[in-house]
Parts: C-alpha cells; sequence; structure tokens
C-alpha cells in the first residue's frame, strides 16, 4: 500500500495508523491529521489508513 | 485600595502586557534567557512536520521548564480547512484552547485574509475554541470578530518581521475606542520598544512580538527594553496624557520675571 507521510512517499503493508507511526518512528508529543482531516489521538487505535492517503504527523517547533 | 492592573486574555489575568514569540533566535539558550529577561507570561508557539523527534522534544522541553501559558499559532496557513485542522492539532498537543489564529491572505505581506478569517473564527469558536485573531487595523473586521465571540483581538502593527511599528495608529486608536472592553493587542510590525510603548499608551493591553526581540543584536538586552518599554506605556496611559496643545506655553511661572526682560 502506498501512502505518504509528511510528504515522504512510503509502501507499507500494515493499514493500522499506530502501526505505521511506530514503523515510522514517530516521537510523541505528535498530532495526526489524515487527508487533511485532525485524527484524535483517542481515535488513533483501531484507525484504518488506505492507499493513497496522506498524513500529517506534527510536533511542537518555535512560533511567533 | 489600588487594583492590580494586570492583562485579561479570556478571563485569565496575566502579570506581563508583552507577549513573546519563540523563533529565530541565535540558540536555543539564548532564546529562554530572552524569554526569562522580557518577563513574558504567555509565548508563541507552532507544529510542523515531525523532522528530527529529538530536536522538537528538546524545545518543546525548554519552553515547558518556562511555566509560562502556551499560545499556540496556526502561521504559514492559506486556508480555512489548514487553519482549523491545525488548530485542533494544537489544541491536543499543547493542550490548551487558545490559538493565534493565522490565516494568510497575501504572501508578498503576509496580510491576514479577513474573509477567511472570520469564517475560521467562527467554526473555531462553535468548537469551544478561545480565538486570538490575528488581524489588520480594520475597525469594522475587528467589530465583526469581537461579534463572534472574540474576547481578544490582535490587528497588527505593520507586516510580520518589518519592524516598521504603528503604521496607522489612527485606526489603532479608533479600534480601542470603538472595542473598551476587548482584550486589544497589537501583534507584529514592532521593531523597538518606543513601538511598543506606544501601542500601550494608545491604551492596547498588550504587544506580542518575536523578530524585534530575536533579531536585535542582543536579544537578551533588547527583551529587557521591551519589558521595560511596555510598563512605561502601560502607566502613560494609565496616568493620562496632558492634552496636545498647538501653541507653546510656558512652564516656568512668568510671574516676577527678572529686570533685564522688562522695557
Amino acid at each position: 500500500m502506498k501512502i505518504t507521510l509528511n510528504g515522504e512517499l512510503l509502501d507499507l503493508t500494515s493499514h493500522a495508523l499506530l502501526e505505521i507511526l511506530k514503523e515510522y518512528g514517530a516521537i510523541a508529543p505528535y498530532a495526526v491529521a489524515v487527508n487533511g482531516v485532525f485524527i484524535p489521538k483517542s481515535q488513533h487505535n483501531g484507525f484504518v489508513i488506505n492507499e493513497g492517503d496522506s498524513i500529517e504527523l506534527l510536533s511542537p517547533i518555535q512560533g511567533g | 485600595m489600588q487594583v492590580k492592573d494586570t492583562l485579561n486574555i479570556y478571563g485569565e489575568a496575566i502579570n506581563s502586557r508583552l507577549l513573546i514569540g519563540t523563533a529565530l533566535y541565535p540558540s536555543p539558550d539564548i532564546m529562554t534567557q530572552s524569554i526569562e529577561a522580557s518577563g513574558a507570561g504567555v509565548v508563541t508557539v507552532s507544529l510542523r512536520r515531525q523532522q528530527s523527534a529529538e530536536a522538537g522534544d528538546d524545545f518543546w522541553q525548554l519552553i515547558k521548564n518556562t511555566g509560562l501559558k502556551i499560545l499556540p499559532n496556526t502561521a504559514g496557513c492559506h486556508s480555512v480547512k489548514e487553519a482549523v485542522t491545525l488548530a485542533q492539532m494544537c489544541r491536543e498537543v499543547f493542550a490548551t484552547d487558545w490559538i493565534k489564529l493565522e490565516l494568510i491572505g497575501d504572501d508578498y505581506n503576509l496580510q491576514p485574509d479577513p474573509f477567511a478569517l472570520l469564517e475560521a473564527t467562527e467554526i473555531l469558536i462553535n468548537d469551544g475554541f478561545k480565538v486570538l485573531p490575528y488581524c489588520t487595523d480594520d475597525l469594522v473586521l475587528c467589530q465583526r470578530l469581537n461579534d463572534l465571540g472574540c474576547e481578544v483581538l490582535m490587528p497588527w502593527g505593520a507586516p510580520i518581521g518589518t519592524g516598521k511599528g504603528l503604521l496607522n495608529s489612527y485606526n489603532l486608536k479608533t479600534i480601542r475606542e470603538r472595542l473598551p472592553n476587548t482584550t486589544l493587542i497589537v501583534d507584529a510590525g514592532l521593531g523597538l520598544p518606543s513601538h511598543a510603548c506606544q501601542a500601550l499608551e494608545l491604551g492596547y493591553d498588550a504587544v506580542l512580538l518575536n523578530s524585534a526581540i530575536a533579531g536585535a543584536g542582543c536579544p537578551i538586552t533588547m527583551s529587557r527594553a521591551f519589558k521595560a518599554a511596555v510598563e512605561a506605556g502601560r502607566f502613560a496611559y494609565n496616568a493620562k496624557a496632558m492634552p496636545e496643545k498647538d501653541l507653546a506655553a510656558p512652564s516656568t511661572p512668568t510671574m516676577g520675571m527678572p529686570f533685564w526682560h522688562q522695557q
């Protein structure tokens, strides 16, 4: 299954969001959006990622 | 009895009238020292794609260690959907319902899009956010944002990062006069402590700035200067300035002038 994560094209076998994040090496704190829609942490477990989906994994950074 | 003169952001009393950004500092150490020297009660942060998890976590740890209130922003967003999604992500990561809503309409001067700003504000307020919109110094836009439920408005002094100061103090003054009960913060465009002082003299409740401190030759010293300027401006506002006059009026008594002035 081909998806993009933070703009990077990935070819994965798992469809589970939590597994994909783990495989990618995501480290808390972070928030996730799939196809431009925010996915609250409470919904990560069991959330299914489909072919062509785009995941955004965001973490704190400096801001003005 | 003297009433404590504190900044009010959505019912929370903040002990400083300076809100400070966390970007563009020469080093993390200078950032933390500058924040401390500024006396700020609120720091602004953002979210971006996780690149180096370690570096991001280090930054976040430094900010958490300050113990200050966190104000996340939606910097860089150009559409209502982007801004709303980013705001929701910020709320989860930073555990706050405050959001500095930035929605850029033009990349040339990073001017906020007033129409999209209103739309996003309405969505976010209905979703339980406490919105602090970064907006232009347009009175009617400010009134509409206020009507939607914004208790805090943040009109620009000048475009972000320009350091030009208050380009239209007439507009800012009018907004202050027309919205006397709204917390008003000049956000963006300040370069000098005197600009911040002027904003506070106009009756603005606070200023939010980043580049003016982070981009200074010595950010820590500039932080101290802004802290003093904001305090001076607020004292001046509370003291009520003398009326401006067109004609000179001597301050030294004219009674009993010495002989050499007599004909």
